[in-house]
């Protein structure tokens, strides 16, 4: 394989654990919680568009299932801020995390309660096929994973800059009081957030799976994309896309390049040099910790 | 309600506040040595597993509970410890009364060392960054096969202490008793710590760091400090583990393991010794718990045991929700206020351990 395609293969990787890190970026700068669930996120993201589009649950066309499955995620964001999120308004962010890694817990086993524990895969329109790019082979799922990513920045993008909701969003999530004042319901505001990321998590699962087989223990992709977050540098959108295409890439080389064994450690390596070196990440947020 | 004058300065932090105190611990002592006399070997090898869960919750509960740093990466010096002990024995030839506080001392330095860099992180990135140490010592375990025998794992010799061989199966008493005398030497230095300056500066930077600069801690150090204590208690735990568990390799110690110790010390109640030992039973008798409900389930429905895999994962969590949602205090929290309630019936308040904080400060600046 040349190393172009190491490269794209590579980048698709990093797209997938990048848009699961702008998931976690996305609450962690408006409600200063991180979701430790956000893998299992993906996964459910993943589960419940194979479970409307596999023939053998529900069968229903690739490109009908995959807006409801993004509207379900969302909807299951919101709802769970409602629900329990919203109660843990105040508390610290410790008791936060190990809620949210409890939650991880419970959408594992239930994933596999309802979808089983053998891998199983998304049957898309992209499966198998070849795109052909100046003499360059490239699996179609894997150049339609980063073109999405690509999209739905820009638009995160847009979103946030342009629209009212954004900008409410931006203010809330630099000073929830000052906000609240401004008569921005923090409150709803903090859920379309959580509803926001479940989409973001719902996209990044179906781009995973249609890369290849999932299960339900694919939510542990989650801790490699919080890496990735840290290394961009949490709380800066295109820091978590910068960090999670640098574990992408990091992964396939150092398996071509090194003796084996090490190419999964090497993204866990890098994050701990980084939070010796540069704390914050590279694109860095935090200035000065008030008192 | 029990009203303890105080005649002397010392009484501030006298072990016990009063004698009746003294005495409920002392008939608790009683039962736990009469323990073996009580059980079976199975149940009576269930309270080892207790103990040595408890140490290691104490160790992290030092972190967590009272200098305020959390840590995700405790099963990875569990692991240290374990491996430390087991290999100066096999390696070395050295006896258990040497390798075991030795395995603490490497856990502790190896803690503290790791902690130098990373005590200017704090909350979340610390959090990630100990996620970091759990998966490198993990999948190093694996590289490192020469020496650690990888994924095939190492069985550990059975302990013997001047002449007197304890091992799990063939002398279940002996390592319950070994393992309860440890639990308490780490009970006392636990109290000791916290009457000390070093666990008051502790307590100053978990309630706020800058305040406790401003009062002459030394942070970093102390932080650093900190973790070693921890680390090396959890080491012990890990070294006492590997003897339980007759044989580990580097799926022992995985990241579950260190979510499983965070998880038990917050249900336990953070920061007290009590909530140590109430998480440690929880997380170490949930797994048989499970087991025989699912048994009594199974003999009732008529269709054999049910086997549904994570279902103890999930069912962890589900607590684990419920207890952060109504009960952040944890058991021993519970505990405090049902014992405060009769203490001062008919004048107990609902709101009077709220805290009162509302909203989130904010980390960053812009």
């Amino acid at each position: 394989m040349g190393v172009l395609q190491l490269i794209v293969s590579g980048l698709a990787n990093g797209c997938v654990y990048g848009l699961i890190a702008m998931g976690f970026v996305l609450i962690y700068k408006a409600t200063e919680a991180v979701n430790f669930a956000q893998g299992d996120f993906m996964m459910l993201g993943a589960f419940i568009c194979l479970g409307l589009t596999n023939p053998q649950f529900m069968g229903l066309p690739f490109w009908v299932s995959v807006p409801i499955a993004i509207a379900i995620m969302g909807a299951f964001g919101y709802a769970l801020d409602l629900v329990v999120l919203r109660r843990m308004f105040g508390q610290s962010q410790i008791a936060i995390v190990i809620l949210t890694i409890a939650l991880g817990f419970v959408l594992r086993f239930a994933a596999g309660v309802i979808w089983g524990h053998e891998p199983v895969s998304l049957v898309t329109p992209m499966a198998g096929k070849n795109v052909h790019f100046g003499g360059l082979v490239l699996g179609a799922s894997e150049v339609a994973v980063i073109v999405v990513t690509v999209v739905l920045t820009g638009l995160l993008y847009l979103y946030f800059n342009r629209t009212k909701l954004g900008v409410a969003m931006q203010a809330s999530s630099q000073n929830q009081l000052a906000a609240y004042y401004m008569g921005i319901p923090v409150k709803r505001i903090h859920s379309l957030i959580w509803a926001l990321s479940g989409m973001t998590a719902a996209v990044a699962g179906i781009l995973f799976a249609s890369k290849g087989s999932i299960d339900p223990s694919i939510g542990l992709l989650g801790i490699k994309a919080f890496a990735a977050a840290v290394i961009g540098g949490f709380g800066s959108l295109p820091g978590a896309l910068l960090g999670g295409i640098i574990v992408g890439l990091i992964e396939p080389f150092s398996g071509r390049y090194m003796p084996s064994g090490y190419s999964q450690i090497m993204p866990y390596l890098l994050l701990f040099l980084i939070l010796i070196f540069r704390p914050h990440g590279i694109l860095a947020q935090v200035h000065a910790k008030k008192v | 309600m029990r009203t303890v004058f105080k005649t002397s300065y010392d009484a501030d932090i006298n072990l016990f506040r009063h004698k009746q105190q003294f005495g409920w611990y002392l008939a608790l002592l009683l039962i736990a040595v009469a323990l073996p006399l009580l059980l079976s070997t199975f149940a009576l090898g269930e309270a080892t597993n207790v103990l040595i869960w408890a140490i290691a919750c104490m160790g992290l509960m030092i972190l967590v509970g009272q200098s305020g740093q959390a840590s995700l990466g405790h099963a990875a010096f569990l692991a240290i410890g374990c491996y430390a002990n087991v290999l100066m024995q096999q390696r070395l030839g050295l006896p258990f009364l040497v390798t075991f506080p030795l395995a603490g001392l490497i856990a502790g330095i190896a803690g503290a060392l790791i902690a130098l860099p990373m005590t200017k992180l704090h909350g979340i990135y610390l959090a990630i960054g100990t996620i970091a140490i759990t998966i490198l010592v993990e999948d190093f375990i694996v590289l490192a096969a020469p020496l650690t025998n990888g994924v095939i794992g190492l069985i550990p010799p059975p302990i013997t202490i001047f002449g007197l061989t304890i091992d799990r199966y063939s002398t279940p008493n002996t390592l319950y008793y070994l393992t309860l005398g440890i639990t308490l030497l780490v009970v006392l230095a636990y109290r000791n710590l916290q009457r000390s300056p070093l666990g008051r500066s502790f307590a100053a930077i978990r309630d706020s760091e800058i305040s406790a600069q401003a009062m002459g801690v030394n942070v970093a150090r102390t932080k650093a400090v900190a973790f070693g204590i921890s680390t090396g208690i959890t080491g012990l735990a890990g070294a006492l583990m590997g003897h339980y568990a007759g044989i580990f390799n580097n799926e022992t110690f995985n990241l579950i393991i260190s979510i499983q110790l965070l998880l038990a010390i917050v249900i336990g109640g953070l920061g007290s010794i009590h909530g140590a030992f109430f998480g440690a039973a929880i997380v170490a008798l949930l797994p048989q718990t499970i087991a025989f409900a699912r048994d009594i389930l199974g003999s009732l429905v008529g269709g054999g045991s049910i086997a549904i895999p994570g279902m103890e994962a999930a069912i962890f969590g589900l607590i684990l929700i419920l207890f952060i949602l109504f009960e952040p205090m944890g058991i021993y929290g519970r505990w405090v206020k049902i014992r405060t309630y009769f203490e001062l019936f008919p004048f107990y308040r609902r709101d009077m351990f709220r805290r009162q904080k509302a909203y989130l400060k904010t980390e960053r600046m812009r």
